[in-house]
């Protein structure tokens, strides 16, 4: 049994937790950003409240990781510190979510892409060893239930309507699809992790499941297969021009004002 | 006041006051909130599930807790815990009575969703989400009213 108390992980061990905490931490916080930039220009008003909502998730499931996080790291910095004062480089997200937000078929594509790849990861860390983060994301599982079914709904709904919602689709797939696996792919920690029983399953075996759950729902719907991850081994770096604006976005009120609050 | 008085079934009584902000007419322990109380040593010490991991409502209600407990006169903790998963299971028999008096259909297992108004099943959902996490969007057909429902969690 792996002790909970962060200060009683070994060095290695804590390492490894710190990296997989913050890609996950990451991961949430940028598509939580890049769905709140869909407030009050969606193309429907219940998508507006629902992107909102959404975006409220996510970057609650990113405050709740960075919290960890920064129990572990134990530098003196909090959740938002960790959250706001890096620079580009030091974010740890996914390719997939450096993506531009683009027209409303590429935000469904790249929320489809990275929900149904969250849910496989999400399920594997449910069993984790490390009590907080099992137990965090039993929780967080229970939320993101409804985002798959609200973002699946709106996958089968544009890729079976001919014209336009299916060629933009097409579209955005043909950009994204290469960059699809990077959510599961493999962490350089990713051994320790596996040795500590903090990840339970390794990332190869994650992206296997998360294919063959897709496989069938695109046969169905009559897409192209996706293609393999492209650059895996630069998966979560070497981030896009598209992140530096979001970037600079997500941290200017924090530059103006450091202890800003509401 | 004398350390007797201080005891898990009165801590609880008190928390029974602490409304919800969003929905003053239930209380933390109508909507299950109210994990673990333990009153040990001469302090209080409260764990609180929050409702969705990142409700912001979660802070006001910590605070609301520990002032309605300060009346006890000893130190009181209020913990945050993810320990238990909240789950809308856990909201009671009378809170889900007094949400439907306020409006909101309580969430239920089998996925049906009842007008709180009229009682008709004959409901659209208009959104899965609302305007908080909690609660997604319906609109009744028989009496015409728009209506939000607990989220089953």
């Amino acid at each position: 049994m792996t002790p909970a108390a962060a200060s009683e992980l070994l060095p290695a061990t804590r390492n490894a937790l710190s990296l997989l905490l913050l890609s996950l931490a990451d991961d949430e916080f940028v598509i939580g950003f890049s769905d709140s930039e869909w407030t009050g220009i969606a193309p429907m008003l219940e998508e507006d409240v629902a992107l909102s909502s959404l975006a409220q998730d996510e970057l609650g499931h990113a405050q709740a990781f960075y919290r960890l996080l920064a129990d572990i790291v134990a530098d003196g910095r909090d959740a938002d510190g960790i959250a706001y004062d890096r620079p580009p480089e030091g974010y740890y997200h996914a390719r997939l979510l450096d993506h531009p937000r683009g027209d409303w078929a590429s935000t469904i594509v790249r929320r489809y892409l990275y929900e149904t790849a969250d849910a496989v990861r999400l399920e594997a860390l449910a069993s984790s060893s490390w009590t907080p983060l099992a137990e965090l994301v039993g929780k967080i599982r229970r939320e993101e239930r409804y985002h798959l079914m609200h973002v699946g709904a709106w996958f089968e709904r544009l890729a079976s309507t001919p014209g336009e919602p299916r060629a933009r689709l097409l579209d955005a797939l043909k950009r994204m699809g290469p960059d699809a696996g990077t959510v599961l792919a493999e962490l350089p920690t990713e051994l320790a992790l596996e040795m500590a029983g903090i990840a339970t399953s390794g990332s190869a075996d994650l992206e296997a499941r998360w294919r063959a759950g897709l496989a069938p729902v695109f046969t169905r719907l009559d897409l192209p297969p996706l293609p393999a991850t492209a650059d895996p081994a630069h998966a979560r770096t070497a981030h896009s021009d598209a992140f530096r604006r979001l970037h600079a976005d997500f941290t200017a009120v924090r530059q103006i004002d450091a202890g800003a609050t509401w | 006041m004398i350390d007797a008085a201080v005891n898990e079934m009165a801590v609880r009584a008190a928390l029974a006051d602490v409304p919800d902000p969003e929905i003053p007419f239930v209380s933390v322990v109508d909507l299950g909130m109210v994990e673990r109380v333990d009153v040990r040593g001469g302090r209080i010490r409260v764990e609180l599930l929050p409702t969705f991991v990142g409700c912001p409502a979660i802070d006001v209600i910590r605070g609301a807790v520990a002032d309605r407990l300060g009346q006890f006169g000893q130190p009181v903790d209020v913990d945050v815990t993810y320990r238990v998963p909240w789950t809308s299971d856990r909201i009671t028999e009378s809170g889900r009575e007094k949400l439907r008096r306020s409006g909101f259909a309580p969430p239920t297992a089998d996925g049906t969703t009842h007008c709180p108004y009229c009682g008709s099943a004959n409901v659209a959902m208009d959104n899965l989400f609302g305007p908080t996490q909690c609660r997604s969007l319906f609109y009744c057909r028989a009496c015409r009213q728009p209506f939000e429902q607990f989220k089953a969690v």
